[in-house]
């Protein structure tokens, strides 16, 4: 049963709660990118992507794919609301042993690939749509990609591959918060004009509010934008959304927070609920 | 090893050992033919090239089955991570790509989506080595075994002669785990009998011997060979094993060899750096085993100029060059 807005904008509060609570439990995380993408992997998981628990080895399923693999808290949060797999095994995140590390792996039910390394998850899912379009497949193939990461040249010659073969089973979404770990990507190496160089390489680009999950569901909803190319979502997000003190604060980039700046956003996350539950 | 791949068998059985009226060719064509057949039998096969179809010789599979070959232009990184993706949805991949550049420009891909990840991509290292010759050490890959030596769940195959390549690839085809292969394009002579068995992670003896063991890998094992022919007219008996598998390395033929013999000298187009021979050396000291032992390969310097055979013969990897360092190593011991 399709899962209403609201109940969606109060998921993504319920994940931004998670995900501090597993960061801070850890001790590590890459909470501000986290808090970036939570929105987006909301949608997919709980409108778009026809993939669940039961279904997760069908050569039929949708894929998603996390390039930004250091975002992985945010996958691990939404996974285990899925059933993929117990919410207690967020409590093992980075401890002795555990197969819930730093980066995603297929260690974990639900997830496709191992990343962590930036620029590879273009190229991959690339090689899962052209394996699609080769068997007529109808499943999709999601790719997360950060907007930092975008520096990697591995994801420009993914580009030219996914456009050459016409890979409109293939949507990219790009996690446009402008931050990466040493501060704005324009003063790091700019990536601007950035939509143009998008459809310079083939992409049907649209671009949505990251954090407006209706928007978001819409616009995914609608994939692909043009039969015979590959669609690109340019998803504006707010590094460390949802938490003021630190949204489009460079140190949140695997900042973990003590004690009180635990508290605050937590206090923060359950005022935006309380109003969320008064006035839909 | 063809058993139960239907029309594999009669081919197989041709051209797979030196009894064979089939004429030498270069592992390069082996593999290309047979990776033909192999697709033509199974859709489900895909060659991936980065603008190396015509360096890889799968313009005739380009032309034959063009819905199984993927172009990606001169993009190594591409074709590696590309391969990963179509390997996790079932594909069996075959990655062609230069030795030099898809161990060097793809060596992040190599480890990460493919033997971390653990899809089972097929990676084809062609005009491996110094091949390439004279063109320069841009084109040669002489750190590949060393890189991927280092690099967890992924299998290192250096076949020596047709037949090894061809049931290597073959092997490949069924193989679960990911693998590297690396030849030449040099035409090379026939080295097994009739009836040799093949299988990744054996060693094969192609000659017995009793006073020393050459343990060669890929198309040096022809010259020491070779070289084992001079020796013996001196009345020196000398072992030559094929090394195809680098790793896992077949350490019981390693220790046997230098256990039954009384120097051990290993033959690799390779640095010497991170290769066969360390990996031999570090079995046989591991194991207690102390005999008389060189690495020959290419030592550690700016690579002379040449083709493969000139820069082969530059550094003793020669019948006569291999022969003189058994002499040596036997008249210290």
């Amino acid at each position: 049963m399709k899962i209403s807005d609201y109940e969606l904008k109060l998921k993504s509060i319920q994940y931004r709660r998670s995900l501090l609570e597993v960061i801070r439990r850890a001790g590590a995380g890459h909470t501000s990118g986290d808090l970036s993408c939570i929105d987006v992997l909301n949608v997919l998981y709980n409108r778009i992507l026809n993939v669940s628990p039961q279904t997760f080895k069908n050569p039929d399923r949708d894929r998603y794919i996390q390039s930004k693999g250091h975002s992985v808290e945010a996958l691990y949060v939404v996974l285990a609301d899925r059933g993929f797999f117990p919410q207690s095994d967020l409590e093992r995140l980075c401890r002795y042993g555990s197969p819930y590390i730093g980066h995603p792996t297929r260690d974990i039910a639900g997830i496709e690939h191992n990343t962590g390394a930036l620029g590879h998850g273009l190229a991959f899912g690339v090689g899962v749509a052209l394996a699609g379009k080769s068997d007529a497949k109808s499943y999709r193939v999601f790719v997360l990609v950060g907007d930092g990461e975008l520096a990697e040249g591995s994801n420009w010659e993914a580009s030219l591959a996914a456009a050459h073969y016409r890979l409109d089973n293939l949507t990219v979404i790009v996690d446009r918060n402008y931050m990466q770990i040493t501060g704005r990507t324009e003063d790091v190496c700019a990536l601007e004009p950035l939509e143009r160089k998008l459809q310079a390489f083939g992409y049907h680009v649209r671009s949505v509010d990251g954090h407006d999950v209706a928007g978001l569901a819409d616009v995914l909803g609608q994939v692909p934008f043009e039969p015979g190319r590959p669609s690109l979502v340019l998803a504006k997000t707010i590094k460390g959304k949802g938490v003021t003190f630190m949204e489009n604060v460079a140190k949140w980039h695997h900042g973990v927070p003590n004690e009180d700046e635990y508290a605050r956003a937590i206090e923060e996350l359950d005022l935006a609920r309380r109003e969320l539950k008064a006035h839909g | 090893m063809a058993e139960g791949f239907g029309n594999m068998s009669a081919p197989m059985d041709q051209g797979d050992n030196s009894d064979s009226a089939a004429p030498p060719r270069a592992n390069l064509e082996v593999f290309a033919d047979t990776l033909l057949e192999l697709a033509a039998g199974d859709r489900n096969v895909i060659a991936v090239t980065s603008d190396s179809r015509g360096s890889g010789k799968l313009s005739d599979f380009a032309r034959r089955l063009p819905s199984q070959l993927i172009e990606v232009g001169i993009a190594e990184q591409n074709l590696v991570g590309v391969s990963a993706g179509l390997a996790s949805a079932g594909k069996k991949v075959f990655a062609v790509s230069p030795g030099c550049f898809l161990s060097a420009r793809a060596l992040e891909q190599i480890k990460n989506d493919v033997a971390y990840s653990n899809h089972p991509v097929k990676l084809i290292a062609i005009s491996a080595g110094v091949s390439y010759g004279a063109l320069g050490s841009t084109h040669h890959s002489l750190h590949d075994i060393a890189a991927l030596r280092a690099i967890n769940n992924i299998d290192i195959v250096v076949p020596a002669d047709n037949f090894e390549t061809r049931h290597a690839i073959v092997e490949a085809y069924r193989h679960e785990r990911p693998i590297y292969i690396r030849f030449g394009k040099k035409t090379m002579p026939h080295l097994h009998r009739c009836g040799q068995s093949f299988s990744i992670g054996r060693a094969i003896t192609v000659r017995e011997g009793t006073d020393a063991s050459f343990i060669a890998t890929g198309e040096t094992v022809w010259p020491a060979l070779q070289a084992a022919e001079l020796l013996t007219g001196e009345g020196l008996s000398c072992r030559v094993v094929s090394m195809h598998t680098i790793k896992p390395l077949d350490s019981r033929a390693v220790e046997e060899s230098a256990r039954q013999t009384r120097a051990v000298v290993t033959v690799e187009e390779h640095s010497v750096n991170g290769g066969l021979g360390e990996a031999c050396a570090g079995v046989l000291m591991q194991a207690g085993i102390a005999v008389p032992m060189r690495i020959v390969g290419i030592p550690d310097e700016h690579i002379v100029s040449g083709s493969q055979g000139e820069i082969f013969a530059h550094y003793g990897i020669s019948p006569p060059g291999l022969a003189d360092i058994v002499r040596k190593l036997l008249s210290k011991g």
